[in-house]
């Protein structure tokens, strides 16, 4: 065990952690979720999804990114964040075409968990239904379906720093940036592999393996029955 | 003391919730003893006898038709509540939102691979409702006031919203009853 | 792959050797030489400097001035700013396009010139303009549009276009650019007579700390409209970690509406170039970037030359004015179309050669900022101030202004006013006599600070020019009576969902979303609680964005609406019985004209 040399405050109970851990690090240690789609366990911290904004003495900041200090006050789930986290993943639900009805990520998918665990029946914002989105089905064991990308850079982070491959960048800007294989046209034309941690990262369905869609019965899957985040609060003392 | 009634209806749904509504078995027994069903595909009842407390709606608009039975549905019911997931967010009808409706009706009717249609025409007759540009949500075209997801949603996260909005109580579904799939 | 693009690339990476971190520039020379940067291309560079070619695609899809596809020899770029739109931008786009027989977006079929339109080129005070390559063109007319056509199509290259010289350096061989300045008052700090050397020879007779203890004593903040404290930057830099440090000054003035840095760097490039070595001076760096808006690419060589001259009187270099073990050296680095990279930490990403994207904050720039050193970013006027402070003691400057704004403050003006330009006045001034003295007294309404600042209405021009009331970068754009505000409150939403670089989902999707809705009003189709709607996702999109961008982005709705609400109220409906956003007639149009048929249940 690392020594605790920095006390804060999350929602008033106290929080020990380790210099220049994350607050969302030293939260899920102390059992307490906060929510979040870019993050990822061994992956470097990105800070695009905002879901996990909290409020440290007074600013928001994504926990994600922001390093512990001692003394600080963190709030997390007051009704304005949980307000804000909720219009992010409307916000997501509506920029893409996310048909959870057919989707094999369905009850696996960490965004929809995110809905379900928000009690989200419909986004509050329309659809967007973008039409350029495509899919990338070249490579034999591997497609890309961009309608339901989040552009969290999971992919782009878990194949540079973990596959050293680069497969994945971000081009264009704004509403229309989109996530690119390192290739003139098609992912078969890049090196990827199906055993490629970049591959396993992506929390929606926008990268999948081919082959193994719908393999785990509904019922059996990750969220049907534990809300996501359920596992970091059972670490709660 | 007249019962309260509850229509229904399926716009660019398939029917699967309404099936999921039958799925709630013997409890339809204690349901007619609460509430008389108005306009629904349940009774064949066309067209609506009066005023509604609830209004159930699968699917969303797709055309002209669907419209027009929606604000009919807005009009007559208290509570509209949309029911599974075309209604919410167009299901997948709505698959056809990212293609132009040109390009839709040449495919179905002219050029798909399993078109057999010597006359080279796409189906015309003035009794065909006319397309929208886009399938839409329920929420879209008029107010909703519940949503409940799900394709379909299940028979007992029907059951209970039911018996919550005739008992004037909160919804309060659980967590395995809120599902997109 | 022809070798002649083999050729190309390899030397224009080798000229840049091969500095993976120079991407910017290396794509840019391509652009310029060959009119895209093809598929070929990004395999050629990324091969060249070693780095993957998804990398080098991110970077050419991102700025706005490189393309893939292929671009005539000759870009026009018509300046579609809201100003702009009110002082002729449709009769010269239409003008341009008639002429050319071309749409924007479009090249003509010989191949020789491309007509775009491009956000706020910085002359809002001589509207509208149009930049031609890296030529600028002002005050145009209709009938000086096709004369431009004509001309280019007699094959007269851009810059020997017929123009008439602005004033002042405007006129320098240099610069030769048909720009005026407009300094409509030249105040005591950045428009003074100026003795090159002065400053940095005071500078370097004192201890660095005491420089920094001077900016600040003189309480100088930065000038770009965040308003930090420069001296506590400074300290953070000077105070962090790092053998190798950078002062950079932010030359990307976007903001649309402001255009006094261009005059600063027309008029002051010697008060700035003082002002950057002092910086290094005090912070203990060796190199300093002026990151230059590709905009403002026609002051370039004039830039290169004073930087020379600089060089040549031991101003940079080695052993800085003798000064035993100092040295310093600035270059230029141009941008490329991105509002986002006047964002510090965008633009920082800018200078590495990447994407425009912000960083993450922690580290800070002071800490961990260009290539992973130590940097101090600090806007034009901010670092002219510092060499002004120095020269004159910082108890002379905090004798100008108010108590917490220190010194001058250079106003851009442009608008519906007598006087448009660049104004110097000392902080503390109200808005009501800024206007008098703009000859704009019957303004309906003023953008204070750009689109990201605040509309303000004439209930409120007794509101002062400070950091603590209405803190501006200094852009004023003016609106008289007879202009349709929430027009101007649209275009600034386009502005932003166009600027975005897309990183985090609020200003990404929220922005399309608050202005569709506020579409969906001004055509009538709103109801009392859209405006509740505007509110709500305009304070998420305000509290959850990543960066200052995202931040005050929907400032355009959020404060249009607190300031002018009647505006909304006036169009807004109550009771209306189904969704006013869904028009069935719209929903309806396409398949009536394919069936050929009316709709059997909505009658027209």
């Amino acid at each position: 065990m690392s020594e605790h040399t920095i006390t804060f405050e999350i929602d008033g109970v106290e929080v020990r952690a380790s210099h220049g851990q994350t607050v969302m690090v030293a939260a899920d240690v102390a059992g307490i979720y906060i929510p979040r789609l870019c993050a990822f366990d061994g992956l470097p911290p990105y800070g695009s999804c905002r879901v996990c904004t909290v409020k440290i003495n007074g600013r928001f900041q994504s926990a994600c990114t922001q390093p512990v200090a001692e003394g600080i006050i963190v709030e997390n789930e007051t009704e304005e964040l949980l307000e804000f986290r909720r219009n992010i993943i409307d916000m997501l639900f509506v920029e893409g075409n996310h048909f959870c009805m057919f989707c094999e990520k369905s009850g696996n998918c960490e965004l929809q968990a995110l809905a379900y665990r928000f009690g989200i029946a419909a986004p509050k914002y329309p659809y967007m239904f973008p039409a350029d989105r495509n899919v990338d089905a070249s490579h034999k064991d591997i497609f890309i379906d961009h309608n339901r990308c989040i552009l969290c850079a999971r992919c782009v982070r878990a194949s540079r720093d973990l596959d050293g491959k680069n497969v994945f960048q971000f081009v264009g800007r704004g509403p229309g940036k989109r996530i690119a294989v390192n290739a003139q046209a098609k992912l078969v034309d890049t090196n990827i592999d199906v055993s490629d941690k970049a591959v396993e990262v992506c929390p929606v369905g926008a990268i999948l393996k081919k082959h193994v869609g719908f393999t785990i019965p509904i019922g059996q899957r990750k969220y049907d029955h534990e809300p996501i985040g359920a596992d970091i609060e059972a670490n709660k003392q | 003391m007249a019962k309260p009634k509850i229509a229904t209806t399926s716009l660019a749904g398939c029917f699967g919730c309404h099936m999921s509504i039958l799925d709630i078995d013997e409890r339809i027994l204690q349901l007619v003893e609460l509430i008389d069903f108005d306009k629904s595909p349940i009774n064949d009842i066309k067209e609506f006898t009066g005023e509604c407390l609830v209004g159930i709606v699968e699917g969303g608009c797709a055309n002209e038709e669907n419209v027009r039975v929606l604000q009919d549905f807005r009009k007559h019911c208290k509570i509209l509540v949309s029911l599974g997931d075309c209604a919410i967010n167009g299901g997948l009808p709505a698959m056809r939102n990212t293609i132009s409706l040109k390009e839709c009706l040449d495919e179905a009717y002219l050029n798909g691979p399993s078109v057999h249609n010597p006359s080279g025409r796409i189906p015309n007759d003035p009794e065909i409702p006319l397309l929208l540009d886009k399938v839409y949500p329920c929420h879209e075209v008029v107010k909703v006031d519940y949503y409940l997801p799900g394709c379909p949603p299940t028979a007992d996260t029907i059951w209970q919203t039911l018996v919550a909005l005739l008992s004037d109580k909160p919804i309060d579904l659980p967590y395995e009853l809120v599902k997109y799939d | 792959m022809s070798d002649n693009l083999e050729t190309v690339v390899k030397t224009i990476c080798t000229g840049f050797e091969n500095d993976k971190t120079r991407m910017i520039d290396i794509v840019r020379e391509l652009q310029e030489c060959l009119g895209h940067v093809s598929d070929d291309a990004m395999d050629l560079i990324a091969e060249q400097v070693g780095t993957h070619r998804v990398e080098v695609e991110s970077v050419v899809s991102f700025y706005a001035f490189f393309s893939k596809e292929q671009k005539g020899k000759i870009t026009i770029r018509l300046c579609d700013d809201i100003i702009d739109r009110m002082f002729g931008f449709e009769r010269i786009k239409q003008a341009f396009s008639d002429t050319l027989g071309i749409s924007v977006g479009e090249t003509t079929p010989d191949g020789l010139i491309t007509l775009e339109v491009t956000p706020c080129i910085g002359m809002c005070d001589q509207a509208p303009a149009v930049m031609i390559n890296d030529e600028i063109f002002t005050e145009l007319s209709g009938d000086a549009a096709v004369e431009i056509v004509e001309q280019l199509r007699a094959g007269i290259p851009p810059e020997r276009l017929r123009r008439r010289l602005g004033d002042g350096n405007n006129s320098n061989p240099l610069v030769s650019a048909a720009v005026s300045n407009n300094i409509r008052k030249f105040g005591e700090v950045i428009f003074a007579p100026l003795e090159c050397g002065n400053a940095l020879r005071k500078a370097l007779s004192m201890s660095p700390n005491e420089v920094v203890r001077a900016v600040k004593t003189a309480r100088l903040r930065g000038r770009g409209g965040a308003g930090f404290p420069t001296g506590m930057k400074w300290d953070f830099t000077r105070a962090a970690e790092g053998e190798r440090k950078f002062v950079i000054c932010n030359a990307d003035e976007g903001e649309p509406g402001t255009f006094k840095d261009r005059v600063i760097l027309t008029e002051r490039p010697e008060l700035l170039i003082e002002g950057m070595v002092i910086a290094g001076y005090a912070i203990g760096a060796q190199e300093g970037v002026i990151y230059l808006r590709g905009e403002y690419a026609y002051l370039r060589p004039f830039l290169e030359d004073t930087l020379q001259k600089a060089r040549n009187m031991g101003m940079l270099g080695n052993d800085v004015m003798g000064h035993n073990g100092f040295n310093f050296d600035i270059r230029i680095q141009m941008g490329a179309g991105a509002y986002i990279c006047g964002e510090e930490t965008a633009l920082i990403s800018s200078c590495e050669g990447l994407r425009g994207d912000p960083k993450n904050r922690p580290p800070f720039p002071a800490q961990k900022g260009y290539l992973d050193c130590p940097t101090s970013v600090n806007n034009v006027e901010t670092l002219c101030c510092v060499a002004r402070i120095i020269d004159q003691g910082a108890g002379w400057f905090s004798q100008i202004g108010s108590k917490g704004s220190t010194g001058t403050k250079l106003l851009s003006i442009g608008g519906d006013i007598r006087r448009p330009g660049v104004y110097e006045v000392p902080f503390g001034m109200t808005m009501h006599d800024v206007l008098e003295m703009a000859g704009g007294t019957g303004a309906a309404a003023v953008q204070v600070g750009g689109p990201s600042g605040e509309l303000i209405g004439p209930d409120m021009y007794d509101r002062i020019i400070c950091y603590d009331d209405l803190a501006t970068g200094g852009a004023l754009m003016v609106f008289g009576p007879e202009r349709n505000l929430l027009e101007v409150v649209e275009y600034f939403m386009d502005f932003f969902i166009e600027e975005s670089c897309g990183y985090c989902t609020p200003c990404r999707v929220g922005n399309v979303l608050l202005k569709q809705r506020l579409v969906d009003i001004i055509h009538g189709q709103g109801e009392p609680s859209d405006l509740t709607y505007l509110e709500e996702l305009g304070a998420s999109v305000k509290a959850t964005s990543r960066c200052g961008l995202g931040q005050t982005s929907p400032n355009p709705i959020l404060s249009s609406l607190k300031n002018f609400r009647p505006l909304y109220q006036a169009l807004v409906k109550e009771g209306q019985q189904f969704q006013p956003t869904f028009n069935i007639q719209n929903a309806l149009s396409t398949a009536k004209d394919i069936a050929g048929r009316p709709s059997m249940h909505f009658a027209e």
